[in-house]
């Protein structure tokens, strides 16, 4: 497929400080392409070139073709945002908004259709500060939405949503890649990004660390498996800690957490049988995107700090 | 282009859309709605029904009490627009990200700027009218003998109350701030424009200070054009003066975000 968003060798500085080192990353039509990372990777500033709203110091941005800062007035018509922390009018109501943001737009959509589609159907006539924060969430997707855009940008969509709210908002996502939308989802929580993304960029100190299929990601940290058991009696971390499969020991009050890669879990088994101890609660969890990602972003850390002088 | 088709146009324009929501947002904030609007109207109700308001006074060149404060209060009602209503707005929504989030869209953040300031100059213009039929209606008092000049005053104190607006507006950081700063600058102007105390009555050092500050300045010109006649060109060099560098001040400092 071809790519809808094209950004190479992206930098930008504030004065210092470098937000953005250097990116580069393309987003096929059609798919959720997801950019993750710790805070200050410099996702938001990335995304934000994308939008329009900064100027690379350096580097090229094409947005279906479009520059975002030459053909600004365009790339409005065909990208929508969702921005971090940007709130509406405290008395403007749901439905004024958004028949205010579609009036906006050569061809928008149906403005009354987003509503009953996002479950705001009955919030029409609700002032933006009486909505939870779920629901200014959805209304912040809806006027993303507004004008038929064929590429949604959502920064840290779900942050202070709780779960329930955060789970019924990644079903909005899949709905609206399902309407043939294009969607760049930046996020800092790894389960989002496995649930959702198609690829993920990791990015971290302004680097694109990874880029991958999140399966792919967890995939290559696959060797490293985690196992959690509550001892019949008394261990000896060095016991544990002396075989050559164990990276690391944790304790959780009398629950033993051992990380290792290979056959871990045998050997770990096999010690604690020779001792007549048995693995109580016994569980073994496998690598996510999660362990991926610090493993991935660790990894990064310790090829820069063997880079300095 | 048919009369509907256009009709539809006007009803589809950003900037008309925006303007209208920006009205009704203003419409909803009810200490500005009585400030602004209602409290200039009551407060002109109560001086005509006071009888020593009626009289006329020697410094006053014949007009009475009354007929002195009908500039008063559209001076008032003009600062309370541009003072509170315009930059308390302005900065919110730059700290709610509102103006960022219009960035984004084809509308531009230019735009809401552009409603404020055309809700804000419909507001004062209906009001103003409101303020001169009720005084000429209710208790005689008389138009302006020249209202030509009259209206080029009355432009200038907009200009002049409305670009201090936007320097509040762009310094600062928050609503609440903007609104603090208005009132601080409020009340001592609207000193010097004789809400208080008729500057004519002020001892002489005083009314000096007055004709210096805009809306003293803007009071002694709608005086003058009431009486028929141009204001005194130091009068009319203060009115352009402050709106030309508090304008260019604003221009300098604003910010989007």
């Amino acid at each position: 497929m071809s790519p809808v968003i094209e950004v190479r060798n992206l930098r930008k500085a504030y004065g210092d400080t470098v937000a953005v080192a250097d990116i580069s990353f393309t987003v096929a039509e059609g798919e959720i392409f997801g950019i993750l990372g710790p805070n200050g990777a410099g996702k938001t500033t990335t995304v934000e070139c994308v939008e329009g709203l900064r100027k690379p110091d350096s580097g090229e941005i094409s947005v279906l073709g479009l520059d975002p800062i030459r053909d600004r007035a365009e790339l409005t018509q065909v990208l929508g945002a969702q921005l971090q922390e940007s709130q509406l009018p405290a008395k403007l109501r749901v439905a004024e908004a958004l028949d205010l943001y579609s009036s906006f737009y050569r061809a928008p959509a149906d403005w009354r259709a987003l509503l009953e589609v996002l479950g705001l159907a009955d919030k029409g006539s609700t002032p933006f500060r009486k909505l939870s924060g779920g629901q200014k969430q959805r209304l912040s997707i809806a006027l993303a939405l507004a004008g038929g855009p064929r590429i949604a940008v959502l920064d840290e969509l779900t942050t202070g949503l709780d779960p329930q709210a955060r789970r019924d908002t990644w079903e909005l996502i899949e709905g609206v890649r399902d309407r043939g939308v294009t969607v760049v989802l930046v996020s800092h929580f790894m389960e989002e990004a496995e649930r959702l993304c198609d690829r993920v960029a990791l990015i971290d100190k302004g680097r694109v660390v990874e880029l991958d299929t999140p399966a792919a990601l967890a995939e290559r940290v696959a060797v490293a498996q985690r196992i959690q058991f509550r001892p019949s009696g008394p261990v000896d971390d060095a016991l544990l800690a002396d075989l050559p499969e164990v990276s690391g020991i944790v304790r959780k009050g009398d629950v033993v957490v051992v990380t290792g890669t290979g056959n871990v879990l045998n050997a770990v088994i096999s010690v604690l049988a020779r001792n007549q101890i048995v693995a109580q609660q016994l569980r073994v969890d496998q690598a996510n995107l999660e362990d991926a990602y610090l493993e991935l972003t660790g990894e990064h850390d310790a090829r820069l700090a063997g880079q300095g002088e | 282009m048919s009369v509907a088709t256009q009709a539809s146009a006007v009803r589809r324009s950003p900037l008309a859309r925006l303007t209208i929501t920006e009205l009704r947002l203003l419409l909803r904030e009810p200490m500005l709605v009585f400030w602004g609007f209602a409290f200039p109207v009551l407060l002109l109700i109560v001086f005509g029904l006071i009888p020593s308001f009626k009289q006329t006074h020697a410094g006053y060149q014949g007009q009475t009490v009354l007929d002195t404060y009908v500039p008063i209060l559209i001076v008032m009602m003009l600062a309370m627009l541009s003072y509170f209503a315009l930059p308390t707005v302005l900065a919110s929504y730059r700290e709610q990200g509102v103006l960022r989030r219009l960035k984004t869209t084809p509308a531009g953040a230019l735009r809401v700027l552009a409603a404020q300031l055309l809700v804000n100059f419909g507001s004062a213009v209906v009001m103003t009218a409101l303020i001169l039929a009720v005084g000429r209606l209710a208790f005689g008092v008389p138009l302006p003998l020249a209202p030509g000049i009259w209206v080029v005053v009355a432009l200038l104190t907009a200009a002049g109350t409305l670009t201090v607006g936007l320097l509040v507006a762009a310094v600062a950081p928050t609503g609440r701030v903007a609104s603090t700063i208005g009132s601080i600058m409020f009340y001592p102007l609207m000193f010097f424009s004789g809400l208080w105390l008729p500057i004519p009555s002020m001892p002489p050092v005083l009314q000096h200070i007055c004709h210096a500050t805009p809306l003293g300045a803007a009071w002694e010109s709608f005086q003058s054009a009431a009486l028929g006649h141009w204001p005194p060109a130091l009068a009319l060099l203060t009115m352009i003066a402050y709106p030309v560098a508090f304008g260019l001040a604003a221009a300098r400092f604003f910010r989007w975000e």
